[in-house]
């Protein structure tokens, strides 16, 4: 607090807390302090949900650069296929096979294995658990005005199983026969028959205990999220007067805690044919031409199990970035969010319709064609709560006063992206051009737009814009625009020339291209797109560095509410204590986007409606 | 911290730990749900061997509700002021628990005499692992319940909202792994 220099505006927002907040007599014991007094309670088994976003995020971060790495020494292999990679050998040891010559060749066993990492941690472990879980740890106490989460002991679990999986699945990167590398999706029976490949074995055994710890670990938190958004919400704030993030993050978890424990299901019962010799998935099948003992099982159960988590998990990782970009452009364009109820209702209608097109992955597996219909249907009707969004995100941004800094610029970012990848949506969900287009460098090319680059752009835009709330300081702004402009230019340089690859036909997952005479041509485009690949990558690690710097080093927040923001994380003192509030918990008098109002440029969600208002019927 | 955050909930109707269960509860019930639509689609897909379900689970079933009404009038005891009857219908519960957890295996020992192994077919490989995950169920609520009977001996007997409140969410709990158990028997007969 001594460095907290006070506005008058912030001196007004305090008497208005002192005066209409409630007095929760938090302070009156002294449990903040005493479960925050060692380096180990605050540091490390903290229950205290701002640090266990810091843990969340750092995390993460470690993992994004993991997993980003993996997909550079694959796109090596794709781009350059004959340099040599014997470079490598320090640290890639026996996945690098170096004849004779002294060129050095990526094992083909190892290829799979990198693809399959990739997909995991970034979909799980980067995405899921490093923006859900830091974005909503950090934001839902705050933006709701509560001391912490219903839970915060299940919350410190949370974020410990997910160390816990993260822990094991890095040893499966380790073990001799390398890591589980039968794709993300882990379809048996590669996944099912521990003598299906080499990764199969130990690797495929690790994946399956580190994911099912990771669904433990979102399960915990989920349940968290979802009891503070319902229960510990200040007086006046209903949920009409939810920002955006917290619908976001809210129904997020909802959807989580609903598709997660089917995951669970599909892999108990993976794990029965894997060890005991059930058949649920796996029917009549020779290995080394030896008949196996298994009879009856079908793998497309699996695979109807598998999406039925899969579908809902895309939007578990968009929709909190789209929460996060909501508010962020509200706040950097200084006006208030466009539609802010069909904000929430497409919210809604999207986690209800992730529940009903599952089966849109699985076009090509030997669905009825006329099941295939109802998803076909389905899956073209999300485009319109999501038209409905992108409408509002950019109704938003229009004639707004808008302030470009790296924040805004990633928020900006998020919903072309958005559109980007959203339209070639529409062409996959067509059962008839899937025919086509799946498997291919299409299929590629849309979802790493759409809830890949996209995503990662929400939590871009929501890491520059809450950073000082997290370190009290700003990241780097010139560094910050580097990273934006790097990664916008580099992702859809990567992205864009691959759906011409898939619309050519070149399949996914592919480990090199050399002997098929209808792809050797796109050699110079597969060159092209690692390049990309290298440069984006090294924008990142601008990025990483850009964040460790600024905790020590990064222009200091003076004053506490730097972006001019109305809702309540910003009413909170700069370095703030355990319980986020010093004095009594504020109580809500509005909606959180009261921008450019009564000639004001904002007014905080603490402050009460003016006569005037009152007047004229406002009720939000 | 646990006790600073979850002190004044007189603005709630429902205690946030009480919600968070309801929520967790509604989470293990898209587990099973996986499962036996899992057993619908697979059973549609022929290669079924049809066989009768054990008795031994319907005996196991009456004694997993007695279970329920136990545990309930246990509360009700508690609130009351009943000592002793509390401390009696607890440890009842307790072991209607174990009986239940010795029947359900007693079905399996009675599937197995009839020929049907776990590998013989999915249609017993579903219902071992279904009752297998729903015993696990059951062992938490076990765990749940010893923390109840230590708490009901070692502790002076006293009604405080947070005593109450741990009890009731065990109850509920243990409510809830009963009645599901009986969607899982009625889901197996009506399938069979």
């Amino acid at each position: 607090m001594a460095n907290d220099v006070m506005t008058k505006t912030t001196q007004e927002e305090d008497v208005l807390i002192q005066e209409l907040g409630y007095d929760d007599h938090f302070h009156e014991h002294h449990e903040g302090d005493k479960y925050q007094s060692n380096f180990i309670t605050t540091y490390i088994f903290s229950q205290d949900h701002k640090m266990i976003a810091k843990q969340f995020l750092i995390t993460g971060m470690f993992w994004g650069f993991v997993g980003g790495l993996m997909s550079l020494i694959f796109r090596l292999q794709l781009g350059f296929p004959e340099e040599s990679l014997a470079w490598l050998k320090p640290m890639l040891g026996k996945w690098i096979q170096v004849n004779d010559a002294g060129i050095g060749t990526l094992a083909p066993d190892f290829y799979y294995a990198l693809v399959t990492m990739h997909g995991t941690i970034l979909v799980f472990f980067v995405l899921t658990a490093g923006l859900s879980g830091t974005f909503s740890n950090l934001l839902i106490p705050l933006q709701v005005g509560a001391r912490d989460m219903a839970s915060p002991l299940l919350n410190m679990f949370s974020y410990w199983f997910f160390f816990l999986a993260g822990v094991i699945m890095f040893a499966s990167l380790f073990v001799s026969t390398g890591p589980f590398s039968g794709g993300w999706t882990a379809y048996p029976p590669l996944s099912a028959l521990p003598q299906a490949n080499s990764g199969s074995g130990a690797g495929m055994t690790l994946w399956l205990v580190s994911l099912t710890l990771f669904v433990v670990s979102v399960l915990l938190g989920g349940i968290n999220y979802i009891t503070t958004v319902l229960n510990l919400r200040t007086k006046g704030m209903t949920m009409w007067r939810l920002p955006l993030t917290i619908w976001a993050f809210f129904i997020t978890a909802v959807i989580g805690l609903l598709s997660f424990p089917v995951l669970v299901s599909a892999f108990l019962l993976l794990m029965f044919d894997r060890s005991l010799g059930t058949s649920f998935y796996l029917s009549e099948i020779f290995t080394g031409g030896q008949a196996l003992d298994f009879a009856g099982g079908s793998p497309v159960l699996y695979q109807h199990l598998f999406w039925f988590l899969g579908h809902p998990e895309v939007y578990i990782i968009i929709l909190p970035a789209m929460g996060i970009v909501s508010e962020v452009l509200s706040v950097h364009s200084r006006k208030p969010v466009f539609g802010y109820k069909a904000m929430v209702y497409s919210i809604l209608a999207i986690a209800f319709l992730s529940f009903i097109v599952w089966a849109h992955h699985m076009f090509m597996s030997g669905v009825n064609p006329f099941i295939s219909n109802f998803f076909v249907i389905f899956t073209l009707i999300i485009a319109v709560p999501s038209a409905v969004k992108v409408f509002n995100w950019i109704a938003t941004l229009y004639g707004g006063n808008i302030r470009f800094n790296s924040a805004s610029l990633f928020g900006i970012g998020f919903v072309s992206m958005f559109i980007s990848g959203g339209l070639t949506g529409i062409f996959l969900g067509n059962s008839a051009i899937d025919i086509q287009m799946h498997d291919t460098y299409f299929v590629v090319a849309h979802f790493h737009i759409v809830m890949g680059v996209a995503a990662f752009f929400g939590m871009f835009a929501g890491i520059y814009n809450w950073y000082p709330k997290m370190y009290g300081r700003f990241m780097n702004e010139t560094l910050g625009r580097i990273h934006f402009w790097g990664t916008l230019i580099g992702a859809y340089a990567i992205f864009w020339p691959m759906h011409y690859l898939g619309m050519a036909g070149v399949p996914r997952r592919y480990y090199s291209f050399d002997s098929f005479d209808a792809f050797k041509h796109f050699a110079g485009m597969n060159k092209f797109i690692t390049i990309a690949a290298i440069l984006v990558f090294a924008v990142q690690v601008i990025f990483i560095i850009n964040f460790f710097y600024s905790i020590w080093k990064g222009k200091k927040m003076t004053t506490r509410n730097p972006w001019g923001a109305s809702t309540l994380e910003w009413t909170t003192p700069v370095e703030t204590g355990h319980g986020n509030w010093p004095g009594n918990i504020p109580t809500v008098q509005r909606w959180p986007y009261d921008y450019g109002k009564d000639g004001r440029e904002f007014i905080s969600q603490v402050e009460p409606l003016s006569e005037q208002e009152k007047k004229a019927g406002v009720n939000h | 911290m646990e006790r600073a955050v979850a002190r004044d909930y007189s603005r709630s109707r429902i205690h946030p730990k009480k919600f968070a269960l309801w929520v967790a509860c509604g989470s293990i019930l898209m587990m099973f749900a996986a499962f036996t639509s899992a057993y619908v689609v697979r059973q549609a897909q022929g290669n079924w061997l049809e066989f009768e379900l054990p008795n031994v689970f319907f005996v196991s079933t009456a004694v997993i509700l007695l279970s329920s009404l136990s545990i309930h009038l246990a509360y009700r005891a508690f609130k009351g002021g009943n000592e002793r009857l509390y401390k009696g219908l607890l440890v009842l519960t307790f072991i209607l628990g174990i009986a239940f957890l010795i029947l359900q295996y007693q079905g399996w020992l009675a599937m197995s005499h009839i020929g049907i192994e776990l590998t013989t077919n999915p249609s017993g490989s579903f219902i071992y692992v279904i009752s297998g995950v729903h015993a696990a169920h059951i062992l938490g609520g076990l765990a749940a319940l010893i923390i109840a009977l230590i708490h009901a001996f070692a502790l002076k007997y006293q009604v405080t909202p947070a005593r109450k409140l741990r009890l009731e969410m065990t109850m509920t709990y243990w409510h809830f792994v009963d009645f599901l158990w009986i969607y899982l028997l009625i889901f197996f007969i009506t399938q069979s």
